[in-house]
């Protein structure tokens, strides 16, 4: 299997992709939506017209605020909600609102919006990301007890949960280079990108660790001496084009999602494209390879 | 062979029987889908509560009264679709208690916090001897120097009614109940002859001079709340707030949230485009791939959203967008159970199995993989409907495992009936052709 001969210059290339993804997010950071820092909330109310969303946000762009949410209200109004404004900010937005003169506005009714969700939700979502990583850890390792040789099945749940780690990383890289260049901010919606592709990069990897089980049972019950690099081969063989295919059916859907789905998930549908891309490579070219280096590794010791 | 057809018959009625419910249930709107603020628009307001003064053991029982006060007062016929939850903050749960209350179509800020912030605060203040002419400030406010607290307030009310002085003139008449009775007989036994002024909603209202007369003029142990603002109408008012309004705790707001209608209506036409086509692409991948199986693979998908909507109807799950997402993505993941398992049956005829033999075993070979990988997905969901906090977390977990118990039904059962129904045995090219994926020869 060409795959698993191969290995090194597919970890060459995950190792390369990993580090991308790492050094984006050092060095564009994630922009923090308001879900995470809180904000304010305005109404803004034109007294001839409203400006298209468009031209509003293009207007509010120039003063530097660039993660505004624009909801139209009533007929000529919107309600704007963005991270929390500084005094130099504030004092602009009147003529930014109003386009410069454009479109005559007063600002009513400013409120604040919850910061304090932010810090609890993201220890909450760390919380949550740690039990579903234990949990899944301590399921493969009992669903895969019976095939404890040559390889342990904790081994199984480990690598599972290094190739989830690989899944998770590269769509957070490309949501910083994604933040950095349009501004995109992560939500609520991003972390449940993050946890979707965590829930289809295990579901994945367990379908092609299970190929690996059954193959060792049949070699095992008909007495066959197979070598281990051989049987995960083979496995890897057998399941690639359920892979792919499931993951075009995914991606097709997601692409769908992107194209006409709604406005506000879009970044979503965007952010589980790569991940479920990734989750797909990780779940071919990195986890059972990982399980036959260990195997390697280990006789070799 | 019959019975497998019939069964196959079934359940393709069952299937169209329960698409009429959802369809007829929406366009008749008896059971129409529970519709998420982010969807349909409208406003969510957040309150913190202050319990600081009530013993532990009574908490509970302040908060589902407040949560019954709120409850009536933003939704007075019971009928709108107006949610109010008490929740706790914090990570695990040991925060403050938050009051949210979610308004759909409701985008007006003020008008909302109108509905609920109409609570009346009564209360009654002593004025401090040497104040009485420095009872307000330069802008006309109470000055907060001149009093000092009683006790009695609208927590220590009992009822509070419309009567007539003998003048006439409309008053709203106050009885305290045992504590108020009790703080008021102090008052009349020690503070004779002293100022006591009437507080509503922070401001003077009334201001009367302890003695017999007030005693008697309040019907004996009770307040009440005349002056010249008041008419028949606002005593009325007043009364029935009084009487509904005494919040058992004191809320405070700090967060609101309004979403545009507009938006909200575009998001979820979007939604279901979406939804839509992405049903279509799927299926219209699994018949050019997988031919006769994946037509039934595309069958099964169709009552697999059939089904999936039913549900969303029947346990009322609160369609959001980030659920109409998981919807989508779990209509792409359903397909997975067929594929393992065309793949595993495309195997089996290749080793030389019958037709049917091949469906057997690529059904019964492919059920470990559907089965662990389906348990991981789900134990994914569960940890984080219960403490991935927001609801839109909780949303999406609830409709992505949902999605995953509903697809691995129909994946397995109702495509394996469909596929051992058509009973195709023969060993012509044509059958096994039909079985056929891809570009691959058998």
């Amino acid at each position: 299997m060409i795959i698993v001969r191969h290995r090194n210059i597919f970890f060459g290339i995950t190792g390369v992709l990993i580090v991308l993804s790492i050094a984006a997010f050092f060095f564009y950071g994630l922009h923090l939506g308001v879900d995470f820092t809180g904000g304010t909330s305005i109404d803004v109310h034109y007294s001839v017209a409203r400006p298209s969303q468009a031209v509003l946000s293009e207007s509010l762009a120039t003063i530097g605020i660039h993660d505004a949410s624009l909801y139209e209200i009533g007929d000529n109004g919107y309600v704007m909600e963005s991270g929390t404004l500084s005094d130099g900010t504030q004092t602009l937005l009147p003529s930014a609102l109003s386009v410069g003169g454009e479109f005559p506005s007063t600002i009513e009714n400013p409120r604040n919006i919850l910061p304090s969700l932010g810090a609890e939700l993201r220890t909450k979502a760390l919380v949550a990301l740690g039990l579903v990583l234990l949990c899944i850890l301590l399921f493969i390792a009992f669903a895969f007890r019976k095939v404890s040789e040559p390889v342990s099945s904790w081994i199984y749940g480990l690598i599972a949960l290094v190739t989830l780690l690989h899944d998770v990383i590269i769509p957070i890289g490309f949501y910083a280079v994604l933040g950095h260049f349009t501004f995109a901010a992560i939500d609520t919606l991003f972390v449940t990108a993050i946890l979707t592709v965590l829930g289809f990069s295990i579901h994945d990897t367990i379908v092609v660790f299970d190929r690996v089980r059954e193959n060792l049972r049949v070699n095992h019950e008909r007495n066959r001496k197979e070598d281990f690099a051989e049987t995960a081969g083979r496995s890897l063989n057998q399941t690639f084009v359920r892979s792919i295919n499931t993951s075009l059916t995914v991606l097709a859907t997601l692409l769908v999602l992107f194209f006409i789905g709604p406005a506000s998930t879009r970044d979503f549908a965007l952010t589980l494209l790569v991940g479920i891309i990734a989750g797909t490579y990780s779940s071919i070219f990195l986890a059972t390879p990982l399980l036959v280096s260990f195997e390697k590794w280990r006789r070799n010791k | 062979m019959w019975q497998k057809r019939l069964l196959a018959l079934l359940v393709l009625i069952v299937g169209a029987g329960i698409g009429w419910f959802v369809y007829s249930s929406q366009i008749g709107a008896w059971r129409p889908f529970q519709l998420g603020v982010d969807l349909v628009g409208g406003t969510e307001l957040t309150y913190t509560t202050d319990v600081s003064k009530l013993a532990p053991a009574d908490i509970k029982d302040a908060l589902d009264v407040l949560r019954e006060i709120i409850g009536h007062r933003v939704n007075p016929f019971g009928v709108a679709e107006s949610k109010v939850d008490i929740e706790r903050g914090g990570v695990f749960g040991q925060g403050d208690y938050r009051l949210r209350v979610i308004l759909p179509h409701v985008t007006d800020v003020q008008e909302a916090k109108k509905k609920i912030g109409a609570t009346p605060l009564l209360e009654f203040r002593l004025v401090k001897p040497g104040f009485e002419n420095k009872l307000t400030d330069e802008n006309g406010l109470p000055n907060p120097e001149a009093f000092e607290e009683t006790g009695l307030s609208g927590r220590t009310l009992l009822h509070a009614q419309v009567g007539f002085d003998q003048f006439s003139k409309p008053m709203v008449l106050l009885d305290f109940n045992s504590e108020g009775q009790a703080l008021y007989t102090k008052l009349l036994n020690e503070k004779m002859d002293r100022l006591l002024a009437t507080f509503l909603d922070g401001s003077i209202i009334e201001i009367a001079t302890i003695n017999p007369d007030h005693e008697r003029a309040t019907g004996g142990g009770g307040g009440q709340i005349s002056g010249g603002g008041i008419t028949p109408q606002s005593a009325k008012a007043l009364a029935t707030n009084l009487n509904l309004g005494a919040l058992p705790v004191p809320i405070q707001l700090i967060n609101t949230r309004t979403i545009g209608s507009a938006y909200g209506e575009q998001a979820l036409h979007s939604g279901v485009m979406a939804g839509l086509w992405g049903l279509a692409a799927v299926a219209m991948f699994m018949i050019l791939w997988y031919r006769l199986p994946g037509f039934l693979a595309a069958v099964a998908l169709l009552l697999y959203t059939i089904v999936v909507l039913a549900l969303f109807k029947l346990i009322s799950v609160n369609l959001t967008a980030a659920g109409i997402a998981a919807l989508i993505l779990s209509i792409g993941m359903a397909v997975d159970a067929n594929i393992l398992i065309f793949e595993r049956t495309k195997e089996e005829l290749r080793a030389g199995k019958s037709i049917s033999d091949a469906i057997h075993d690529g059904f019964s070979r492919a059920w470990p993989s559907i089965r662990d990988s389906n348990i991981s997905s789900i134990i994914t969901a569960t940890i984080l409907f219960y403490f991935g906090g927001t609801d839109l977390i909780k949303g999406f977990a609830l409709v992505f495992g949902l999605g995953v118990l509903v697809s691995m039904l129909t994946a397995i059962s109702v495509s394996r009936t469909f596929l051992l129904a058509l009973g195709i045995n023969a060993k012509t090219g044509f059958s096994r052709a039909l079985f056929g994926s891809g570009i691959t020869k058998l």
